[in-house]
């Protein structure tokens, strides 16, 4: 399997602090990747730093084999990387069509907005129903619904998403990670940052384990639920 | 006090809010996208009084169809103002914005005093003289007209922002800046059209008002205290908000100066902004505070 992602020694950070120091990772096509860690570790960074929302300060990110650093966010979701941020992000005094149809900005996934609509929908039947009400109103899974449509909708060979369990029910999570599991099998890459290690785990294939801005484990899924330092340190057992 | 007297300067006021609306609305949008407060927007209406003014007099056009040209020349010059001052003081603090867009308006007014003079001038239009009885008032068919396009030209933007794809971009960008960053929005490119469109909404209420209202380059700053005072009655950023306010200021200058006497009108629009302040401190139709 050849990497749709790499980074390659990213570097980045915000004012004199350093959140992310050598961080390398890839993400192969059709894969489901967590980047797991407590908080702090920066997660978060280097999903900014991937989309062009935070600059590097070092290190190179390619997509395909094509450089992406560098480039300004508009373009790196223009050339396949959807990103469904922290806290979601919606835009509240506006329809959730209108939220969902915002997603499509290229002119590719304009020309195809009606038909990847109609998949969105059919992923999110509840996201039907409330097209007509404002996104502010909606609950929290039904937000992070809107936010991952909303991604969807530029048709991204890349997702990447930065805490989607946050602040959920239980229940409310176990269906938007069923959701990510059918997306994935959509043929839909997917980068999956999560402070919820162990659904994280399960959901993944591979995993990298981020401490302290640096890789600090990486390995297949399957082996990371039962490393005894893993264990210890986000399972409390 | 003559019930019809009260009647007609409610009337004329409302007719002449619609230009209030049309200049609110384009202070309303710019801020709503970028939080910076155009205090250049007074001026910026008066060179579209001062293009009507020319086209009027050079090239014979009548105010009531030059207010096109102008809004597609404030429509430039917002874009370059936006382009080459503004971008680079987006994400500045407030005083240091504040600094920048007083300095436009200072270049802007001064400008016009040197092209034109200090002296009141008047556009003249076909439409100036005429005027027709509704009932026991009677109507200036300058102020009809100009409240007509005023509201029409209000409406085309309320149907561009929340009809066509750019315009929810623009919306989009207002709700949540950062979002639209996120999904990929060029949010330079929104901010100029922003921008632009709230310029070519105050340079066409410039023209539309130049055949009623008399000015010259000082018009400019009592222009912008005036949008001030309308967008904070509405509510900052909310366009409705800003259209309302606009009819509701200009009916209340009008019965000031039924009541007391014309240079006193602003005694009554102010003292309606401390009476709504108090009791609705975000405005009229204000989310947030």
């Amino acid at each position: 399997m050849s990497a749709l992602l790499r980074l390659d020694g990213l570097e980045a950070g915000y004012g004199d602090m350093t959140a992310i120091r050598g961080v390398s990772l890839e993400v192969r096509q059709g894969e489901i990747v967590a980047l797991i860690g407590s908080n702090g570790a920066g997660k978060t960074t280097t999903l900014r730093a991937i989309c062009g929302l935070l600059p590097l300060r070092r290190g190179t990110v390619e997509l395909d084999g094509r450089r992406i650093s560098g480039l300004r966010s508009a373009a790196v979701v223009a050339g396949g990387i959807a990103h469904v941020p922290e806290g979601r992000q919606l835009f509240p005094t506006m329809t959730v069509l209108e939220n969902l149809e915002l997603g499509a900005r290229s002119t590719e996934s304009r020309r195809r907005r009606g038909e990847t609509l109609e998949r969105v929908f059919a992923l999110f039947p509840l996201l039907a129903e409330r097209r007509g009400q404002l996104a502010g109103t909606l609950s929290g899974g039904e937000q992070q619904m809107t936010a991952i449509g909303r991604a969807l909708m530029a048709r991204p060979r890349l997702l990447m998403l930065d805490e989607p369990s946050l602040g959920l029910a239980p229940v409310t999570v176990s269906s938007i990670f069923a959701n990510l599991a059918a997306i994935n099998r959509d043929g839909v890459t997917i980068l999956l940052v999560e402070q919820n290690v162990l659904r994280a785990l399960r959901l993944s294939h591979r995993a990298y384990v981020l401490e302290n801005g640096t890789i600090a484990l990486e390995g297949a899924s399957q082996r990371l639920l039962v490393d005894e330092g893993i264990k210890r340190a986000y399972f409390g057992r | 006090m003559d019930p019809t007297l009260v009647l007609q300067g409610v009337l004329s006021g409302l007719l002449f809010g619609g230009v209030y609306s049309l200049m609110a609305v384009g202070l309303t949008l710019i801020f709503g996208v970028m939080r910076v407060v155009n205090f250049a927007h007074g001026d910026m209406m008066v060179w579209g009084m001062y293009l009507a003014l020319l086209l009027s007099t050079r090239a014979g056009l009548d105010p009531y169809l030059a207010f096109v040209a102008c809004a597609a020349a404030l429509f430039a010059l917002g874009l370059a103002v936006q382009r080459g001052l503004v971008d680079r003081i987006v994400d500045a603090p407030h005083e240091m914005q504040i600094l920048l867009m007083l300095g436009v308006a200072l270049v802007l007014e001064n400008l016009a005093l040197v092209a034109f003079g200090p002296e009141p001038a008047r556009v003249r239009s076909a439409l100036s003289t005429a005027t027709v009885w509704l009932g026991p008032v009677f109507v200036d068919v300058a102020r009809l007209v100009t409240f007509a396009v005023a509201v029409v030209l209000t409406l085309a933007l309320y149907l561009f922002l929340f009809r066509t794809d750019v315009g929810r971009t623009v919306r989009a960008a207002a709700d949540n800046t950062y979002g639209a960053l996120v999904i990929g929005t060029d949010v330079r490119r929104v901010y100029a059209v922003a921008f632009g469109v709230g310029a070519a909404c105050v340079g066409a209420a410039g023209a539309l008002v130049s055949p009623i209202l008399p000015f010259q380059p000082a018009t400019g700053l009592s222009l912008s205290v005036a949008s001030f005072n309308i967008v904070i009655i509405g509510g900052m950023g909310s366009l409705l908000g800003a259209f309302i306010g606009g009819l509701l200021v200009s009916v209340a200058e009008s019965l000031g100066a039924v009541f007391l006497k014309p240079s006193l009108k602003e005694l009554f629009s102010f003292s309606l902004l401390i009476v709504i302040l108090l009791f609705r401190p975000a405005g009229l139709f204000g989310k947030r505070l």
